[in-house]
């Protein structure tokens, strides 16, 4: 055991000779390939914890929401379809939801306006999300005015700002009563935007939905599944978006990669060549060629995935924000909680490690079988 | 004493594969630093139920997709550009010629 350990550190003794011999070349190549693997580790790191946080913040959310649907867009609820849903069997409650946009043309950007069914303000204030804080300049006790939608000035005053930390969700909402609400937006008397529903057995729900689309054929229920589903798929979406962009440097690191690692250069066909004439055996060479390719892939994938968490985690992901995250006037400040999922990290390795060192060792192999006297004259 | 290359070697990647255990430890530390602020997002989006991140605010399939109308195409008006990818990966239906 201590003679092959000596032995593999005489190996690599001499590998880093080697490498230090066409220094450059190796560091630009060792620069190149972490930088890849910071990206793609970057992307995939960030999606996932934003999936994730998603998955979390929206496991709450209303069990089911039923939209009504008037030639395909969405309608209002009119008066009687609350009792009408009452009437399903398996619905625990039935809760009708008021909210909307509203444009400022202030800052350039929607505001969602809903009317919260518990701990609501007083009439004439708002709670309002801290983007909007930010953006407007605005303070608990301060007013702030918009334009309704009958052509009136509202005036409402601040009572609080929801928390900074919470901001995902809440960065655009202004809380209002639902008087305020329905006064503000012209909104007639009796009528929804949509209904929150709850059901009390859990495996019914998909059940609930069915009923409910029988039973109101005009309407559409989404279930809170449904949800969780479209934010795992729109992040995949945009990952996918974002490698696609990537394949172009992905696939000119790969070129490199092939070309220094399949094709030798004549300096270290002679290389191999005197090591071979000299009385190494030809499973040493592709020894000392495999730690070579191993060295130098190994830490470009420590240093690339080190340096994506600590770019992701630590400094806002601020390479990736505006592909990965959209783009907004109002946009939600907030910090990811890191979720690594080792799997996703193996597969990291394997298809920037591997695919490595399974070119370098060909040509090694086919130069190393080769007589010495051949490999030094070419 | 000179040190061999090759426990140079040993020396970085001990320090690179440490700093790559480091960032599984610092993300479990995160998580319960930021285990709070979380709870209190979800209970918050639970209270008021809300179904949406609010990411996207420029416009309502982008600011609520989970409640947009059924991603529709052409939902703004007829001339409106695709927003989702089916729009960009999708050909046109048979029969029907490109503008």
């Amino acid at each position: 055991m201590k003679s092959w350990l000596e032995k593999q550190r005489h190996l690599i003794d001499f590998t880093l000779a080697s490498l230090a011999r066409r220094k450059a070349r190796n560091l630009g190549l060792l620069a190149v390939y972490g930088l890849l693997v910071f990206v793609l580790a970057a992307a995939s790191l960030f999606t996932h914890a934003l999936r994730q946080e998603a998955a979390l913040v929206l496991h709450d959310s209303p069990e089911v929401l039923l939209q009504r649907l008037v030639a395909g867009r969405h309608d209002l609820i009119p008066p009687g379809y609350l009792e009408k849903i009452g009437r399903v069997r398996g619905v625990q409650k039935a809760e009708g939801r008021l909210w909307g946009y509203y444009y400022d043309a202030v800052v350039k950007a929607n505001y969602t306006f809903q009317v919260p069914t518990t701990e609501a303000p007083a009439p004439g204030k708002a709670v309002i999300g801290a983007a909007i804080a930010r953006s407007r300049g605005l303070a608990p006790g301060n007013t702030i005015s918009f334009r309704s939608y009958s052509g009136k000035l509202a005036s409402f005053e601040i009572a609080a700002v929801l928390p900074a930390a919470s901001e995902l969700v809440s960065a655009d909402l202004v809380l209002v009563t639902e008087q305020d609400f329905r006064s503000f937006f012209d909104y007639p008397a009796g009528h929804y935007t949509d209904i929150a529903l709850s059901v009390a057995n859990p495996q019914e729900v998909r059940n609930v939905a069915t009923k409910l689309a029988a039973a109101l054929p005009d309407s559409r229920p989404i279930l809170r599944d449904e949800v969780l589903r479209t934010y795992a798929s729109v992040f995949d979406w945009r990952e996918g978006i974002m490698l696609a962009l990537l394949s172009a440097a992905i696939l000119a690191f790969a070129i490199l990669a092939w070309e220094k690692a399949s094709g030798l250069s004549a300096e270290e066909k002679r290389e191999i060549g005197i090591l071979k004439a000299i009385g190494w055996e030809t499973g040493d060479v592709i020894k000392m060629k495999l730690w070579e390719a191993g060295l130098i892939s190994l830490l470009a994938f420590l240093i690339g995935y080190s340096a994506a968490y600590v770019q992701v985690f630590h400094f806002g992901a601020s390479l990736f924000e505006p592909v990965l995250k959209g783009w907004a006037v109002l946009y939600p400040r907030f910090q990811l909680t890191p979720v690594i999922d080792g799997l996703q990290v193996a597969t990291l390795f394997f298809f920037t490690v591997f695919p490595y060192l399974a070119a370098v060792l060909v040509p090694i192999w086919k130069a190393a079988v080769t007589d010495p006297d051949a490999v030094m004259r070419t | 004493m000179r040190l061999r290359p090759s426990s140079w070697a040993v020396l970085v990647f001990g320090l690179a594969l440490a700093v790559f255990v480091a960032s599984f430890v610092d993300a479990a530390r995160l998580r319960g630093v930021r285990a709070p602020d979380q709870a209190a997002t979800a209970a918050l989006a639970a209270r008021l139920g809300l179904t949406d991140l609010a990411l996207f605010t420029e416009a309502r399939y982008t600011r609520h997709p989970s409640q947009a109308d059924l991603h529709s195409a052409f939902q703004d008006h007829p001339l409106a550009l695709e927003h989702f990818p089916s729009g960009s990966v999708m050909p046109l239906p048979a029969g029907r010629a490109a503008p």
